[in-house]
């Protein structure tokens, strides 16, 4: 549906379905329609995965095992670079980490990937950024403001862009890095001839896709983890 | 000259903009393989800190790798959604 047209290169997000709120027109674009298949295949394993939990087998089997390795795994990045904090966050750095791989990995699917987009990546970040916020105000009270005209008050606005900073470097390291997977993928697909769209794309696929979606996965939730932290620790 | 029409001169400035704004890979490039070096030279001499290494070394490069993406963007930005074109056909 999504990566390669009949006539040459296309990746950008098209409008796929119009409807009207108050006499507007308005479309799903393909970041949108992506980004619902991806949560809807998400909340479809998270709910067999739970049916099978609540089965409540004697000894556990094939899917059980995969999903609590899983949530485990999950656990243990968390704790290992949050140490005491850790539980308290690991609800959300489990979720953005499924997320953003599977959004990732998309590629592989045919879809569009939804983190190719600047709109997702950056609504992302900006949770992240309340988040980190939300933690330093929580430690350190009305001090988070104070700290802003440290060390002398003229520094004040570079304390204040380093804040805003923080959302805008997560957001396009992940969206630049999925971007150019996509656009180096649908130029391949898109101008060469035939016979060289043959085997060769899946070695570009392991690439893009799969280590550079898992390379990105990685470093955006241990990112969020570290600001987290360290805000906490303040 | 003369045959070259305003749309199409700001196109192939923005193309060479976009070529030049791509210097800015050199130097995560050289970043990254520094900090490659230096992650394999740790584990050399400790291997059983592989992993600690190679996950500290992989967040390191991912933030040296933020320049080069800043760069990438513009590019894309200059190739793909160009604000000079739609400045000058707004006028």
């Amino acid at each position: 549906m999504i990566r390669a047209s009949e006539e040459g290169v296309d990746f950008f997000s098209h409008p796929l379905i119009p409807f009207h709120i108050g006499g507007q027109e308005v479309y799903l674009m393909t970041t949108e329609v992506c980004t619902l298949i991806v949560s809807v295949a998400i909340v479809i394993f998270a709910l067999i995965a739970r049916a099978k939990l609540k089965a409540d087998a004697e000894t556990p089997s094939g899917l059980q095992n995969f999903v609590e390795f899983l949530v485990e795994s999950l656990d243990k990045v968390v704790d290992n670079s949050m140490g005491k904090f850790g539980k308290k966050y690991a609800n959300y750095i489990g979720t953005i980490m499924l997320f953003i791989f599977i959004s990732n990995i998309s590629g592989l699917f045919g879809l569009r990937p939804p983190t190719g987009d600047y709109a997702t990546t950056l609504s992302l970040a900006l949770i992240t950024f309340v988040l980190i916020q939300y933690a330093a105000i929580k430690t350190s009270k009305f001090e988070t403001f104070t700290n802003l005209f440290k060390p002398i008050p003229l520094l004040f606005p570079i304390n204040l862009i380093g804040e805003f900073a923080t959302p805008l470097s997560l957001s396009l390291r992940l969206f630049g890095n999925i971007m150019a997977g996509t656009i180096m993928l649908a130029l391949y697909y898109g101008l060469l001839p035939i016979f060289a769209k043959l085997g060769i794309p899946a070695f570009l696929h392991v690439y893009f896709d799969l280590f550079s979606g898992a390379i990105q996965t990685y470093v955006f939730s241990m990112l969020t983890m570290v600001f987290i932290t360290d805000k906490l620790n303040a | 000259m003369n045959n070259i029409t305003n749309e199409g001169l700001i196109l192939a400035c923005s193309a060479i903009g976009a070529g030049l704004a791509m210097i800015a890979g050199i130097g995560p490039g050289v970043g990254q393989g520094y900090a490659a070096g230096q992650g394999a030279a740790a584990v050399g001499r400790n291997p059983g800190a592989k992993s600690d290494v190679t996950s500290t070394m992989l967040l390191g490069q991912a933030v040296a790798e933020t320049t080069g993406l800043y760069g990438l963007v513009i590019a894309l930005i200059l190739l793909y959604a160009n604000p000079l074109l739609s400045k000058f056909l707004k006028l």
